[in-house]
Order: structure tokens, then C-alpha cells, then sequence
């Protein structure tokens, strides 16, 4: 049996105490281990943030690529290997701001992989500047007269953009963050995961209490079905985005690899690569 | 009769031009001739002058020539604008609706043809262009059966009775030009074709097909010009192959998810032209640091910016050597023609898996998108080499311990696992790291590190490295290129012999690392060294003087109005830089 400490590895995490990033390690170890699947089984691939560090504190295959770019790596890497158990994970800058074309695209696409934003509506690792996700009048190093701009709203954008999988959680709340991170992978199409991630550090508005303070949870929500995109839509705006669980599943679409003509059942790193003679003989004729 | 004939096809964008040229080339080509075409187009998609001309000869040809022997026009701007090229003995076929005219000045003779009347006679003036064939094929004294094959090809999915119209069309076109060539007729009879099967195909696709021979079943991509019908092509084969083309969202994608996939085990690769290789450059150093293969290819168009989409030119080679922020290894390799586009993406390939590393191959837009005869691949001089990667089992490892992914060896190579494999894990990082892929910063890892990654350019295996053409033991001049430029360059080599001034030819395939070694013998054996690209700022020039020193022989000789250099013109242009000393 596999259990989360075994996704445990040596290396300590330099984030500050307190960060929200420690649980939302925790909760794909578990959710891994949960699954029954082996740390070698798993590849965890990061973007550049306090959050892009994660990849490197679970014991598993992982990669910490470029400010941005978790996404289009790890999509690269499930087509490569239709076997192994992709997640993507990274900030709320990461995702939002630089890499935001890709986070919508690969809601499109609709590869199999798991990406879990880690959103504390600031920028951590530069040292405190508004972030894509900080709310208009928010005070930061780069807006000290209070950000100007709206803060997106992922859930929405993730939802107007196709996605299959919506879901959001709060980093301290890791029986419901693990449950749906679980499901997430589960998913057979790509899973957006949103999670309120506080930094104590720069963030002193969005914090512990304030989340606690205002988010509800679609569990207490009477009847709420994330089947209906609909009602997903309805609910994220009624509640300013402030809603935990899974707020929308389509489990009968198919996923990018189901759909691509002709693609290998067997993992394209398994495959026999050298080309027959008759098939080069094949393609050569078409330009005789 | 001639050894040698070029033709050429002009008129409005999108009304058949290119099917012309693709008629009569494909036709020529099964007769065993060789052939070397280059498009001139706009980047509008529907109108704006197209032509496309072409090269046909008993022998090997690597370029279009100076000149013009028949000029097919279905516009007066066709005339204006290319009749200057034609001969004294040249013939302009003109269709007879637009009322050619010819300028005062045109030396060649004017044959005015009722190409788009006789197609609509027989049906559709969409024929026109088949007319216009029968009338080259009276001028050549050509059978019209040589294109009954070309036909039935483009014409049979319609069926039986289009097939006849079209061949009828080109009987009429031959028959109306013999009435009015009288004593001309075959006047540009070429010496018959050695009837071999060869290909004939654009650079792009020898690329694409050496991307699939040397076993890339993931390609990523974003549309560009002159890149695009790389990935249009793959899309089309690699589903037999079990693999994929995905169109990304931009270049960074495109790149990043090609790293992916390689890091993943398999090879995939990317394609793009100068604005797209600018968005990978920030990919290109994680390929670099994380010692991931990567492949990418740069098509060259005029440049800066969006500069010259459609046209030629030579300009990305500094950036390509150079970028990225920080230093990595890379390997920068140059085809020249379509078999080397070929055979230089499998050993991209290989040099990628066994160096891991970021390989670019670099391409232009003449080779890129000049059609031109190719000798068939041959299948033994394939070989798929994946380096130290290894992909069977891996001896146990303790609970918790790290595979050395980056372990320090002596050829700076370490073996290369991939996710899924049990006992590899291991963390890869653009961060410095140590051997297991752990974030490090400490001075000492870092230095190791660094030399570890430079070291393996040490082991690079390139085939030919230098292509040489040097019959002169001491010579006056030695020309020097890379790219598409070897056509002409091969030209005028024996053209200067002829006329005494001891000329040798050397063409760069790999550019990085420099082959200093290669190079040496023949610079130091030549008076003059002058250096052939298309660019303004004579970037080959300053890297065969960075590698060679002997700056004061070394001379530029560039071109950026985007057109490719011409046989003629280059000859004139190596003359002009010769002083009595030189010879
Ligand atoms: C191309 C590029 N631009 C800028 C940076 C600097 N940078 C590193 S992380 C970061 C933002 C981090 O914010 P977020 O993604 O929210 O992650 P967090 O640290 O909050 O977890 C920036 C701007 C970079 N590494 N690369
Ligand atoms: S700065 Fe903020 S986000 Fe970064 S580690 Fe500290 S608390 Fe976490
Ligand atoms: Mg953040």
C-alpha cells in the first residue's frame, strides 16, 4: 500500500511558515497516495513562484521549468506518455498573468492532466506585487495607490473557455482540497483546480481569516449540481467567485488523446521509432 | 539541343500558377530531368503577381538561373515585370485575352496564344493554364503524353471525361503553337532525361519527412511562414505512425511542449521562422539547463521584425548561435539542399538524444520553399541513436534516494531516465542544480556544472561538417556559405576556374560548433576568402573571423533586397571584389 509519506523526499521547503503551499503539497501526496499510485507513476511539473518550488518537495518525477510554462511542459510530457499521471501546478501569477494564454488553451484542448493553481492573489516570490488575482485598491510595492485594474475571475474564464473540470478549495480546508485534487486526476479530460493559497507574507488582506470570513462551500449550497453549466456559471458570479468544491464536470467528453486520429494506444516514449523501408519507399513514391 | 532550359510562369495570385509550375515540373521530373524552382509571392493570399520559375537540366542543379528561355503570362504585369531575364533567343507564350503587349525594349520574340479561348471552348477557362502547357511542350517538342500521368493524378478523382478535357486542352494549346511557331517549333529541345526516379519536393518537406525517418511521433507548432508546410505535412503522416501534430497557442508553447514530450521519452520537435524562434528563446535555455533534446527549426525569412515574410534571407544566424540569456550548449547544423535537409534532421535528432541538448537547424526560405529534384533516401544511411538514455530497468535505489540525472562525467553525459520509470526518480530544474537534479547554488556544483554542460560539445558527430568543393591546392579565392546559397556558389566555382582565378568552395553545415579544424587548410590556402550570405551586417563573415582570425582576408559579400543570389550576379559581384593583386 501506498501511503503519502511515501511522496515525502528529503528536500525542507524554504517557504516561509505558515504559507498555504505546505497543504496543497500535502493534499497531492495524499490524493496520489489515495490513488494508489506509485511515486515513480507520477509526474508533478511547475511553474516559477514560491508555488513553482513545489515540484521539488514531493518525491516523485518532477520538473520546474520557466515562469509560465508548467502547462504546455506538461501537456508535452502526458502525449509523450498517455500512462503517467501528469499534474501541473503553479501560481496564481504563473497561470493568470504570463501564462494565462496557455491556461485557457489547455482548458480547450482538454488534455488529461491535473493543474492546480496556488492563488494568493499576490506575487510571493518577487517580493510582494500586485498580482493578476489582487482586487481593485489592493496595496501593494507596484500599485501603492491601490491596484486599478478588476481581478480575473479564473473560475468564470475557465468555465466560458470549455473547460471539463472546475474546482476550487481553500489550502487549509485539505480533506476537500485532497478529495478534489483526487478527482481531479481521476477526470479523464483536463482538471482546472483553483486553491486559495495565503501568503503571510506579503498578502495581509487576504488571509487565513478572511477566506474563512467569506467563502462558501457548495456542499452547503441546497441541490447544487455541477453537472449544469448553467448553474455553474450562475453560482460562481453569485458568489463573487468566493465558492469551494467542484463547481462544474462534463464526464462524457472525451479527452484530447481519445480524440487525435491515429494515436498509439502505447505510450509514444514505448514506441518502435524506426521507420520500415516500405514506409519510407511509401512516402518517397508520393514525390516521384 | 540543350542541356538546359529555364521557364517560367507568371500572373495573379491564386488563379493557377502554381498548379502551372506544378504540372510541368512534376511532368519533367518523371522524364528524369533535373529541376530547381523558386516562387515569387506576396503574402496576400488573392492577388499581387506570383511567378514561379524553373530550372530544368540533364544535371544536378542547385539553383534557378539568371536568365529565361520561355516566359508563360497570363498578365501584362508578368511581362513587365520579368521579361528583362529573357534571352535574345527567349519566347514569351502570352495569353491572347489580356492583348499583350511587348515593351520596346524585351529582345525576345512574342507569341500571343488564345489560352483562356480555347479552354473556354473546351468547357472552363480554369483549363487555361493547361493550354499553356501544350504550348510549352510545342516549344520543347515535347509529347503531350508526358503529362497524361500528371493528370490522371490531379484530374481522375473527377473522373474519366475531365481527364480527356484536360489532355484535349494541351493537345490544342501544342497544336494552335506549332501553327504559329512554323519553324520554331522545338525550338527548346532538351537532350532527353536519363528517366530516373527522383524526388521532387520543397526543403520543407525533406525536413518534415527526415523529422518522421528519424522517428519524431510529436511535433508542436505554430503556423508561420516559410515553416508552415512542416507541420502540414506531419499532420497528414503521423497518425499512421501513431503520433501527432499540435497546433499551439503561440511559439513558447510550441517549444515548451516539444521540451515535454522529450523529457517524457519521446522525440518531438518544433518549426518556425524568426519571430517564433524569438518567443522560444527563454525555452531554448531550459532545454539547454535541464540537458533536455530538443530540436527545433528555424526556416530564415527577411527579418527584423516581420520584415520579409515571403522572402530570402540569411539573418538569423547570430541569434541563433547566441540566444538565450546565459550560456548553454548548442548545436547549430545548416542543410544546403533537400537531401541534406534530410539526412541533418535525423542526425539533429541523434546529436539531441546523445548530447542533450538544444540542436537548431538552420534553414532558409530558398530551401525551404524551392522545389527542386532530390535523390531518393537511402534507407541504409538511417540510424536512430538515443544516446545514454535508458529506458529498462534501473537498479534499486534507497527509499527517498535520488536518481543522479546530472551525475558529473567524464564526457559531461549522463545517463537520461524518464518519468515512469521506477528507481529514476530525480528533479529537473532550470535552477542550477547538483547531479540529482536538486536546486544548488553553491559556487563549486556551479562551475562543475557549467563545465559539464560545455563539455559535451566536445562529442558532437556530424557527418560532414564542411562541404568542400576545392580542386585548387593554392587558391585565389575560397567562397564560403551555408544554407541555400550552395546552388549558385556551386555554379560559378568552375565558371572562375575557367577563367584562371583558382577558386575552391567550402560550405558550412555545422555551425556550431565552428569547425575550426575543417576550415583551416582551406583559408590558409586561399588569397581571398569571400564570404557569400544573405544579409546585411555579414554575419558568417564575423564568425569565420571570430573562429579564424585572418581578418585581413576575409571579405563580405552579402545580399538583402530578399531576393536569392543568382549564378550571374554573384559571378560578377566575386569579380568586382578581386583586385590585381588577388591572382
Ligand atoms: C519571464 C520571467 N519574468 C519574470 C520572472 C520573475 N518572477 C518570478 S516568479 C514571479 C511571479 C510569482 O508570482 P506567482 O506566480 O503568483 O507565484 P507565487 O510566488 O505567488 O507563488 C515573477 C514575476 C521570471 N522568473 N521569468
Ligand atoms: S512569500 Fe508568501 S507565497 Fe512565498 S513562501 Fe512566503 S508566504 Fe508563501
Ligand atoms: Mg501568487
Amino acid at each position: 500500500m501506498v501511503t503519502f509519506k511515501d511522496f515525502r523526499n528529503t528536500v525542507k521547503p524554504n517557504w516561509c511558515p505558515g504559507c498555504g503551499d505546505f497543504s496543497v503539497q500535502a493534499a497531492i501526496q495524499r490524493a496520489a497516495a489515495n490513488l494508489d499510485i506509485e511515486p515513480h507513476e507520477l509526474a508533478v511539473v511547475s511553474g516559477i513562484g514560491c508555488s513553482g518550488r513545489l515540484s521539488g518537495y514531493i518525491n516523485s518525477y518532477g520538473l520546474h521549468g520557466i515562469h509560465g510554462r508548467a502547462l504546455p511542459i506538461a501537456q508535452g510530457l502526458k502525449m509523450a506518455n498517455r500512462d503517467l499521471n501528469v499534474i501541473a501546478t503553479g501560481g496564481d501569477g504563473d497561470g493568470f498573468a504570463i501564462g494565462m494564454g496557455h491556461t485557457i488553451h489547455s482548458i480547450r484542448r482538454n488534455i488529461d492532466i491535473t493543474y492546480v493553481v496556488m492563488d494568493n492573489q499576490i506575487y510571493g516570490l518577487t517580493k510582494g506585487q500586485t498580482s493578476p488575482r489582487s482586487a481593485a485598491g489592493f496595496v501593494t510595492k507596484s500599485t501603492p495607490g491601490g491596484a486599478i485594474e478588476p481581478s480575473l475571475k479564473p473560475l468564470e474564464v475557465a468555465l466560458s473557455s470549455g473547460a471539463t473540470f472546475v474546482a476550487q478549495s481553500f489550502s487549509t480546508d485539505l480533506k476537500e482540497l485532497t478529495a478534489i485534487i483526487e478527482e481531479g486526476m481521476k477526470h479523464r479530460g483536463f482538471a482546472f483546480i483553483n486553491v486559495f493559497s495565503p501568503c503571510v507574507t506579503y498578502n495581509k488582506v487576504n488571509t487565513y481569516d478572511w477566506f474563512k470570513e467569506h467563502i462558501t462551500k457548495l456542499s452547503s449550497v441546497e441541490g447544487y449540481d455541477p453537472s449544469n453549466r448553467t448553474e455553474a456559471m450562475r453560482t460562481v458570479m453569485e458568489y463573487e467567485g468566493l465558492v469551494t468544491g467542484i463547481i462544474y464536470q462534463n464526464e462524457n467528453e472525451p479527452s484530447y488523446q481519445e480524440k487525435v486520429i491515429g494515436y498509439h494506444e502505447e505510450p509514444l516514449n514505448k514506441a518502435d521509432i524506426m521507420i520500415k523501408e516500405e514506409e519510407l519507399n511509401e512516402l518517397m513514391k508520393e514525390f516521384m | 539541343m540543350l542541356h538546359q532550359l529555364s521557364w517560367k510562369v507568371g500572373g495573379q495570385q491564386g488563379e493557377g500558377i502554381e498548379s502551372t509550375g506544378e504540372i510541368f515540373s512534376t511532368a519533367m521530373n518523371r522524364l528524369g530531368y533535373h529541376l530547381y524552382g523558386y516562387r515569387h509571392f506576396s503574402s496576400r493570399i488573392k492577388g499581387g503577381h506570383t511567378n514561379n520559375k524553373i530550372n530544368v537540366r540533364t544535371s544536378t542543379v542547385h539553383t534557378i538561373p539568371d536568365d529565361l528561355n520561355i516566359l508563360v503570362a497570363f498578365d501584362q504585369e508578368t511581362i513587365e515585370i520579368n521579361y528583362k531575364e529573357l534571352t535574345k533567343e527567349g519566347v514569351i507564350l502570352a495569353d491572347a485575352k489580356f492583348k499583350p503587349v511587348k515593351p520596346e525594349d524585351c529582345l525576345a520574340e512574342l507569341y500571343i496564344v488564345p489560352f483562356t479561348e480555347i479552354a473556354t471552348e473546351l468547357g472552363t477557362s480554369l483549363m487555361k493554364n493547361m493550354v499553356a502547357i501544350g504550348a510549352t511542350a510545342a516549344l520543347m517538342n515535347l509529347e503531350d503524353e508526358v503529362f497524361q500521368s500528371v493528370v490522371n493524378e490531379i484530374f481522375g478523382r473527377k473522373g474519366e471525361a475531365v481527364v480527356q478535357k484536360n489532355m484535349e486542352a494541351i493537345a490544342k494549346g501544342h497544336q494552335i503553337t506549332n501553327e504559329l511557331l512554323k519553324d520554331q517549333v522545338g525550338k527548346f529541345e532538351l537532350e532527353p532525361g536519363d528517366g530516373k526516379h527522383r524526388l521532387f519536393m520543397i526543403g520543407n518537406e525533406a525536413l518534415a519527412l527526415g523529422a518522421l525517418a528519424a522517428g519524431s511521433r510529436l511535433m508542436s507548432a505554430y503556423p508561420i511562414t516559410p515553416a508552415s508546410e512542416i507541420m502540414e505535412y506531419l499532420i497528414k503522416k503521423l497518425p499512421k505512425f501513431g503520433g501527432t501534430v499540435i497546433q499551439t497557442e503561440d511559439e513558447i508553447a510550441a517549444a515548451t511542449m516539444a521540451i515535454g514530450a522529450s523529457y517524457g521519452g519521446a522525440r518531438a520537435f518544433t518549426a518556425s521562422a524568426g519571430p517564433g524562434l524569438s518567443l522560444m528563446m527563454e525555452a531554448l535555455g531550459l532545454a539547454g539547463m535541464t540537458e533536455t533534446p530538443l530540436v527545433v527549426v528555424d526556416t530564415q525569412r527577411g527579418g527584423p521584425s516581420t520584415g520579409l515574410p515571403t522572402k530570402q534571407e540569411q539573418s538569423d544566424l547570430m541569434a541563433m548561435l547566441y540566444g538565450t540569456h546565459g550560456e548553454i550548449p548548442k548545436v547549430v547544423i545548416a542543410p544546403s539542399t533537400g537531401e541534406e535537409a534530410f539526412y541533418d534532421m535525423i542526425q539533429a535528432f541523434n546529436i539531441a538524444d546523445e548530447l542533450q541538448l538544444p540542436v537548431i537547424v538552420l534553414s532558409d526560405l530558398q530551401l525551404s520553399l524551392g522545389k527542386q529534384t532530390v535523390e531518393p533516401f537511402d534507407y541504409s544511411k538511417i540510424s536512430i541513436n538515443r544516446g545514454k538514455l535508458k529506458m529498462d530497468e534501473l537498479p534499486e535505489l534507497e527509499d527517498k534516494q535520488y536518481f543522479k540525472r546530472y551525475e558529473f562525467t567524464e564526457d559531461g553525459i549522463s545517463t537520461r531516465v524518464v518519468p515512469g520509470q521506477k528507481y529514476g526518480i530525480h528533479h529537473v530544474t532550470g535552477v542550477e542544480h547538483n547531479e540529482e537534479g536538486k536546486p544548488s547554488e553553491a559556487a563549486g556544483n556551479r562551475k562543475k556544472q557549467m563545465d559539464k554542460r560545455f563539455r559535451k560539445l566536445q562529442y558532437v558527430h556530424f557527418d560532414t561538417p564542411v562541404f568542400t568543393d576545392a580542386p585548387n591546392k593554392e587558391a585565389d579565392v575560397l567562397l564560403v556559405g551555408f544554407g541555400s546559397t550552395k546552388g549558385a556558389i556551386e555554379e560559378i566555382r568552375p565558371m572562375l576556374d575557367a577563367e584562371g582565378i583558382k577558386t575552391n568552395h567550402a560550405h558550412i553545415r555545422l555551425i556550431y560548433p565552428f569547425p575550426v579544424e575543417e576550415m583551416k587548410p582551406l583559408i590558409d590556402h586561399a588569397k581571398k576568402v569571400i564570404v557569400v550570405e544573405n544579409n546585411a551586417t555579414g554575419q558568417l563573415a564575423n564568425i569565420l573571423k571570430l573562429n579564424m582570425g585572418h581578418h585581413d582576408k576575409i571579405v563580405n559579400l552579402t545580399k538583402y533586397d530578399g531576393t536569392p543570389f543568382l549564378p550571374l550576379e554573384l559571378l560578377d559581384r566575386v569579380k568586382e571584389l578581386l583586385t590585381d593583386g588577388d591572382i
